[in-house]
């Protein structure tokens, strides 16, 4: 459900409830393009670095 | 035949023998598959289910392992935030089964909800007020963790790795995982305890609802507890249970021990709360309302006997087992205690959702009688057969048990 959908309400319960959602969505997408972005970095570098476990 | 693809320095099976393995697999998986698509295609009267029982072995069974599960974030967490170093030998594995776990919540609830063309409904008309929404986030975000947890285990197969970039973004992952396992645990706080919440706010059913802090219900707490004291059991289950398939050891015993040791702790602080928590409601809560506690076990086979089961059998002896040194390092009774815990969080999320919904709450309700059909037992058991088809493709060509090489040199 987005703000611009017939069923949103401006109350806290659906700022709190769905803003978590789309917050964790933010945050896992972030953390992807992060590692994607950096990985492509490295890649064009030829910077070759061993795993970490 | 495929020994290019299998990690360095370990030993596999043939591949004909592991491609009958996983052919034997497949044949009650197939089964499963015909239950589900019965439900998908005849509707849900395939199965047992009636308006008595709306949640039944499909909805106990999530519960019970979406609990299982939690072994992935908890040792996600006692590895990267706790910073307990020896689970790094470990925490690979917890990966894979909480991949298995919540794969299967999510393929029962698809199967459950019986029209899963509208399964994006709960996204897009999400009921604020509702638990179970914020469980359906919660899971569906922490499905798509673990698989972010993974991919780099994937990207790690020798021969993905001989490639930069895979390789690359593997070790950026892994860089990350500490932020990623924090995610994990946020998520996972929140839907193991949720899903104590629904039977805890349900006021109308005597035998569910209990008191507890702010909105939350004590069951919300409760939940979050027994997930993860059994979490780690069911971790070292599953990690024995592939050593005696794989005839090696893959995991150091002091290891096995630290996981065996923490849950037999939580374990035990669950119990003191949980027998706390029912003298209270039977004191107190139920009994302000009008219903005895007798009233709740009187109809067979919902007697007495399932919460001495509960707590006493299948609750503390496996603490004791657990919590005990001598019983810890004996191999067959950690087996017993992680398998009693394990079944133990099973009864419990059986009896808080079908007994529940078992016990008549109006003078003039009846008691009807529940028994799942073979469709229900089929589709239950189907991530069973698929988690040990995911676990033996990751065991044989991916680089899961870093230890294995040392305990087994060639």
């Amino acid at each position: 459900m987005f703000p611009f959908a017939f069923e949103w309400a401006n109350d806290p319960v659906h700022f709190v409830f769905m803003g978590s959602l789309y917050a964790v969505l933010v945050v896992l997408f972030i953390f992807m393009n992060y590692c994607g972005i950096r990985a492509t970095l490295d890649w064009l570098c030829k910077k070759d670095e061993p795993h970490h476990h | 035949m495929d020994s290019a693809l299998i990690p360095e320095g370990v030993k596999r099976c043939p591949l004909k023998w592991f491609a009958v393995w996983i052919g034997i697999l497949n044949v009650p998986l197939m089964v499963g598959v015909v239950g589900a698509l019965l439900c998908w295609g005849l509707a849900l009267n395939q199965t047992n289910m009636n308006n008595n029982y709306p949640f039944a072995l499909w909805i106990a069974a999530d519960l019970g392992v979406i609990a299982l599960g939690a072994g992935a974030f908890f040792t996600g967490f006692l590895r990267y935030i706790v910073k307990i170093d020896e689970l790094n030998n470990i925490v690979n594995f917890t990966v894979v089964i909480g991949v298995i776990c919540y794969a299967a919540a999510l393929g029962i609830l698809a199967i459950d909800i019986g029209q899963p063309l509208r399964g994006w409904f709960i996204f897009w008309h999400a009921n604020v007020h509702s638990m179970l929404t914020e469980v359906a986030f919660c899971i569906s975000c922490y499905f798509m963790v673990l698989c972010i947890e993974y991919v780099p285990l994937i990207l790690e197969n020798r021969q993905i790795d001989k490639f930069r970039f895979p390789h690359a973004f593997s070790h950026r992952l892994h860089e990350m995982m500490p932020a990623i396992a924090a995610v994990g645990v946020f998520l996972s706080f929140f839907h193991q305890g949720s899903l104590g919440g629904v039977p805890g706010v349900l006021y109308g059913r005597p035998f569910a609802y209990r008191e507890g802090f702010l909105v939350w219900p004590w069951t919300f707490f409760l939940f979050i507890l027994s997930a993860i004291a059994c979490g780690p059991c069911f971790t070292i289950l599953i990690t024995k249970i592939t050593e005696k398939f794989a005839r090696k050891q893959l995991v150091k015993r002091n290891v096995i021990d630290i996981l065996a040791r923490i849950s037999g702790w939580l374990l035990a602080g669950y119990l003191v709360l949980k027998i706390l928590d029912t003298v209270y409601w039977v004191s107190s809560t139920a009994a302000n309302v009008g219903a005895p506690a007798g009233s709740f076990y009187a109809n067979e086979p919902f007697g007495v006997w399932v919460l001495i089961t509960e707590v006493g059998i299948l609750g503390v002896i496996p603490a004791i087992i657990l919590l005990t040194k001598r019983a810890r390092e004996n191999q067959p009774l950690l087996m017993l205690a992680c398998l009693l815990n394990c079944t133990g969080i099973f009864m419990n999320r059986w009896i808080m959702t079908v007994q529940s919904l078992a016990v008549p709450v109006m003078p003039f309700d009846k008691f009807f009688s529940y028994h799942p059909n073979w469709v229900e037992w089929a589709t239950t058991l189907m991530p069973l057969w698929a988690g040990a088809i995911v676990i033996s493709l990751s065991y044989r060509y991916l680089p899961i048990f870093p230890q294995e090489k040392e305990l087994n040199p060639l």
